[in-house]
């Protein structure tokens, strides 16, 4: 069984008496353990594929079944239970909630989740050690680096071991020598078993994948399995 | 557990934006924290009137009974020029009332007039002076602290003999023992048999302290041979009020010759009615107060609601990246509310804390306490208006789209 299967996906906005399509009709299968990178121009359609797939926005025709649930029949309460154990997510701007420390942004998800206090400390602390930052975990975003903030946001993708976890433009933000550390960090985590899906823009970070989906006006206009 | 958690994380938020945020958090609490004074003040000076006239009214005696001219409560000016010719009650009709009213346990004349009284070279001025028999003893529930009520043989003799008030006695006296020295009322020498106990004052008016109690017919042969009395009547038992009002009824109307049918020319009055009339006249000024404090709350939860729209729009983004990553609706619905729930109480002990130093200006006038009800209730109403207040901004939160949240710069 594929972990996610995307049935003739299509999300149109309505803009007064225009429909501008953002995703036409996007059909695709991604397994377990696959590290996929969505590429295609600006406004092609990327994030609102991205987050159809992690279940922030609810498309407007087409099935999409996750894990072999099906998203649609789902209420919001479901949903937010699937993004916080199925799906981890990775912004271009971070997205770290700015008043609170590496280590309860980290928290976040498992308060969400309900996991005990210490139990959730302990798994964030783990958490942020595995991004490199275990000597950060009292500091706030404003006093850390881009890199240093895309780790957390990472480490909170990761804390609540989700299925899949989604970066949208991870490396938009950061120089090229930051973005490459992250792509590693990428890269080790698929290697780790994790099944990783990428936006960008950037071949050089594409590469990392081992497969490229290539983006159009809300169309899929290829899909290459890349060998390593 | 879940929720446990989510109430732990929403209460850490609202600290964060308060401190974030003092000042405004601080001029937003200011309306609540008005509502939240006067509550407080209006309810611990009600209690303090209500503490103060109980303990004026417990003198009264439940169980006894007042037969005067006039009614205690008169509505109109009418009523009263209509009661105003009333023959007064007299000696006779006391007399026959004692003889006949026989279901009462004690009954008592009063007389009263107000003047000095001397010792030596020393004047207390206007005592409150009372002519009665023994039976006044029992009738006001008195204590007597020194010496011993005049007796009936005394009473009915018209000895030359006068309790005093602790106050008078200790006016007149100063610590020398009162018993057995003669004082000078009207002219006349009295013999000091007895002193009362300390009583207090009846609604803050007079102190029921400040009294020389003398034989009736002393009071008639030294001020006026034909005084207004009250007829105090004690029925022995609140359960036997009914009876014995009915039975004095019947008495005073033979008594006065009050035809068939025509209406009673005179007042039966008792402790009962005048803790009506005040809880109805509390109850009024209650109603107004709340309605005031209702108003403060009202205008100070406008205010919270106002800056709870503030708070959610600064923090659309927040909001979405909490949805992102989990956060129900009911978390975020959880989050505004306890922040607003939070603000609220705040101003709720702001407001306790301004109220408190007033209330002990309040002491001066009346036995007011601030009570652990009183507390409770203004924290609990600013809770409420927290929760009320924020409901509105808390549940547009609650629904914001996560993807167009966090579109939100
Ligand atoms: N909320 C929205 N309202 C209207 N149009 C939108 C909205 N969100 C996205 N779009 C449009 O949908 C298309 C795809 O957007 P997006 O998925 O963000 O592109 P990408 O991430 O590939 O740059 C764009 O043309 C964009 O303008
Ligand atoms: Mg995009």
């Amino acid at each position: 069984m594929s972990l996610i299967q995307l049935e003739k996906i299509a999300r149109r906005y309505q803009m007064g008496s225009e429909t501008i399509h953002a995703l036409r009709e996007v059909s695709l299968t991604i397994a377990r353990g696959e590290y996929v990178a969505i590429m295609g121009p600006s406004g092609s359609g990327k994030s609102t594929l991205m987050n159809v797939i992690g279940c922030l926005d609810t498309p407007s025709g087409g099935t999409y079944a996750l894990n072999g649930m099906q998203v649609g029949d789902m209420d919001d309460n479901q949903l937010a239970e699937v993004r916080n154990r199925e799906i981890g997510f990775v912004f271009q701007t971070f997205n770290l909630l700015p008043r609170a420390n590496a280590l309860h942004n980290v928290e976040l998800p498992l308060i969400y989740g309900g996991v005990p206090a210490e139990e959730r400390r302990r798994t964030a602390r783990e958490a942020l050690t595995q991004v490199g930052l275990g000597d950060r975990m009292g500091h706030k975003p404003t006093e850390m680096s881009g890199g240093q903030r895309q780790r957390v946001a990472i480490a909170r993708a990761l804390v609540n071991r989700p299925s899949i976890l989604l970066a949208d433009e991870p490396t938009g933000n950061l120089d090229t020598k930051t973005g490459a550390e992250i792509m590693d960090l990428f890269e080790q985590l698929s290697g780790g078993g994790h099944t990783i899906i990428v936006v960008t823009h950037e071949e050089d970070v594409a590469r990392h994948a081992r497969r490229i989906l290539r983006i159009r006006d809300g169309l899929i206009a290829s899909d290459d399995r890349v060998r390593p | 557990m879940r929720l446990a958690t989510e109430m732990l994380e929403s209460l850490r938020i609202a600290g964060d934006a308060l401190r974030a945020n003092k000042l405004r958090a601080g001029l937003t609490t200011l309306g609540i924290v008005i509502g939240i004074v006067t509550v407080t003040l209006m309810g611990t000076a009600i209690q303090g009137l209500k503490r103060g006239f109980t303990q004026s009214v417990r003198m009264l005696g439940t169980d006894v009974l007042y037969v005067q001219q006039y009614n205690w409560f008169i509505d109109s000016r009418e009523e009263w020029i209509r009661q105003s010719r009333r023959p007064a009650i007299d000696v006779i009709q006391f007399r026959a009332v004692e003889r006949l009213l026989t279901s009462a346990v004690a009954v008592a004349p009063e007389a009263e007039t107000s003047r000095p009284v001397k010792y030596r070279d020393r004047s207390a001025a206007s005592v409150r002076v009372v002519g009665t028999t023994e039976q006044f003893l029992l009738t006001a529930g008195l204590a007597v602290a020194q010496g011993r009520f005049f007796s009936a043989a005394e009473a009915r003799g018209g000895r030359p003999v006068c309790v005093l008030g602790s106050a008078t006695a200790e006016n007149l006296f100063h610590g020398e023992p009162p018993l057995g020295n003669r004082v000078y009322l009207g002219g006349r020498s009295f013999e000091v048999v007895g002193v009362l106990d300390q009583q207090g004052d009846f609604l803050g008016a007079f102190s029921l302290d400040n009294q020389a109690i003398i034989p009736l017919d002393q009071f008639r042969a030294t001020f006026w041979h034909d005084p207004q009395l009250t007829i105090q009547v004690k029925a022995g038992g609140v359960e036997r009020l009914e009876e014995v009002r009915e039975e004095a009824r019947g008495v005073l109307r033979r008594v006065r010759r009050v035809e068939p049918g025509d209406p009673d020319d005179f007042a039966i009055n008792q402790q009962d009615l005048f803790i009506q009339t005040f809880n109805r006249v509390i109850g009024t000024i209650a109603t107004a107060g709340l309605f005031i404090t209702g108003l403060s709350l009202f205008v100070g939860g406008i205010g919270i609601m106002n800056i709870m729209f503030v708070s959610v729009a600064e923090r659309t983004r927040e909001i979405g990246i909490r949805k992102a990553i989990g956060a129900k609706r009911r978390s975020i619905l959880l989050q505004f509310l306890i922040e607003a729930a939070s603000i609220c109480s705040l101003g709720g002990l702001i407001g306790l804390g301004i109220a408190w130093p007033l209330t002990l200006v309040l002491q001066r006038f009346m036995p007011a306490t601030m009570s652990l009800g009183i507390v409770s209730i203004a924290l609990g109403v600013s809770l409420v208006t927290g929760v009320v207040a924020g409901f509105l901004p808390a549940w547009r939160a609650a629904r914001l789209d996560p993807v167009e949240a966090l579109r939100n710069e």
